[in-house]
């Protein structure tokens, strides 16, 4: 319960840190921020249940008024603005992904934590932030879709990444993946 | 952490928090329900006015919250353009901005202790049914203290990449990064544990 919960706290946390990731490595003005990855990340590491809960946590507090989405944005501006879709799916996104990441657990862990993020990341959350966009700024959804996929290719190589790192998480804390089970031919080396 | 609430204290942070979040709501959905664009423009202009009291520093903060939606604008604008309907574009972007400075007055005004007893008002229902919420007010407070403490860290090892590399830290910073976070909360886990855990005695 009580690991249950500071693993919520401390991932939420972490998808803010991914925020401002390019802040610190590339400057100011770079539209690609890696809070996306964190979100596929909270899913596919924590599972749906945990995973759902930090980004909703993520979400709710960034709500409050707390600067925690890329760029230092946050409050309820965040929920009237045209992205609104993006934050709203942020919390689905990474639920679908850790439900595909449990469902595929006997693929190599690399392989289906990409798939999931590819999923819930990229299927899910563009779907809501379609609908979002959609409503906010009166277009079609055909329209909204064309602005929205200038984004698809940065957001397909964070799929990739998401994959690698969960890939590397296995290798380095399998016991922090709760829907891993490592291999007999892993334990008995 | 730079903070979204208002540098100036005005006179709206003395009012209730529910009852601004309750006028929020009931704007936002006017604005999109009415179409009609003197009633947009009047919201339009009711906004800047309610921005223009607090005075010139207030003003400033508040624009600058707005900023980000400049590429929006621009992008609905040349697309209206385009298609032969500026005045539809005109509308859609006051819209926009009207309920977006509106919802962000709410922030720049309230408090999150305010805001947090609204919430915890508002999932008072589900406490009768049994469901205990003390867990949020656990999390809550460890994401408020760990974000600067997780800032810090990325930091330094931002820092020891660029002591050690003539390259640039790339995504590869993640991983460390992220194993840091999940070590942290199991040693947090246990530190609350032994603390006497996360929920109330009689919750148990």
């Amino acid at each position: 319960m009580e690991k249950d919960l500071a693993r919520i706290a401390l991932f939420a946390a972490l998808i803010a840190i991914l925020g401002l990731i390019p802040a610190i490595t590339l400057g100011f003005g770079v539209p690609i921020t890696a809070q996306s990855l964190g979100v596929m990340l909270a899913g596919a590491v924590l599972g749906s249940r945990q995973g759902g809960l930090a980004v909703l946590l993520f979400v709710f507090a960034a709500a409050l008024g707390l600067p925690l989405l890329a760029g230092g944005r946050g409050g309820l501006g965040v929920f009237a603005s045209p992205t609104v879709g993006f934050v709203v799916g942020f919390p689905v996104a990474a639920f679908v992904t850790g439900l595909v990441v449990e469902k595929l657990h006997r693929l190599p862990p690399g392989v289906n934590a990409g798939i999931g993020a590819f999923i819930g990341g990229i299927v899910v959350m563009y779907a809501f932030g379609t609908i979002g966009m959609a409503i906010v700024l009166n277009k079609s959804l055909t329209e909204a879709a064309l602005l929205n996929s200038a984004f698809v290719l940065g957001d397909l190589l964070k799929a990739g990444l998401c994959g690698m790192l969960v890939a590397a998480i296995a290798r380095l804390r399998p016991q922090m993946l709760p829907w891993y089970r490592a291999p007999v031919s892993h334990i008995f080396r | 952490m730079i903070s979204l609430s208002s540098p100036v204290r005005t006179w709206a942070h003395g009012w209730r928090a529910g009852t601004k979040l309750a006028a929020l709501c009931v704007a936002t959905m006017l604005l999109f329900v009415i179409g009609n664009i003197g009633f947009q423009a009047a919201a339009f202009a009711f906004a800047l006015l309610l921005y223009c009291l607090p005075g010139m520093v207030f003003l400033r903060e508040g624009l600058g919250h707005l900023r980000v939606l400049i590429p929006f604008v621009v992008i609905v604008l040349i697309w209206h353009l385009v298609t032969g309907d500026p005045a539809g574009g005109i509308k859609t972007i006051m819209r926009m901005v009207t309920a977006v400075a509106l919802a962000n007055l709410v922030t720049m005004t309230t408090s999150l202790t305010a805001l947090m007893d609204v919430v915890r008002w508002m999932s008072s229902p589900l406490r009768r049914l049994g469901v205990s919420t003390a867990p949020l007010e656990i999390v809550l407070p460890l994401l408020i203290r760990f974000v600067p403490v997780l800032t810090l860290r990325a930091g330094q090892m931002h820092q020891s990449w660029r002591a050690r590399s003539l390259r640039r830290a790339n995504y590869r910073i993640v991983l460390p990064m992220m194993l840091m976070a999940l070590d942290d909360a199991d040693r947090v886990g246990e530190a609350l544990k032994a603390r006497g855990g996360a929920l109330p005695e009689q919750e148990n």
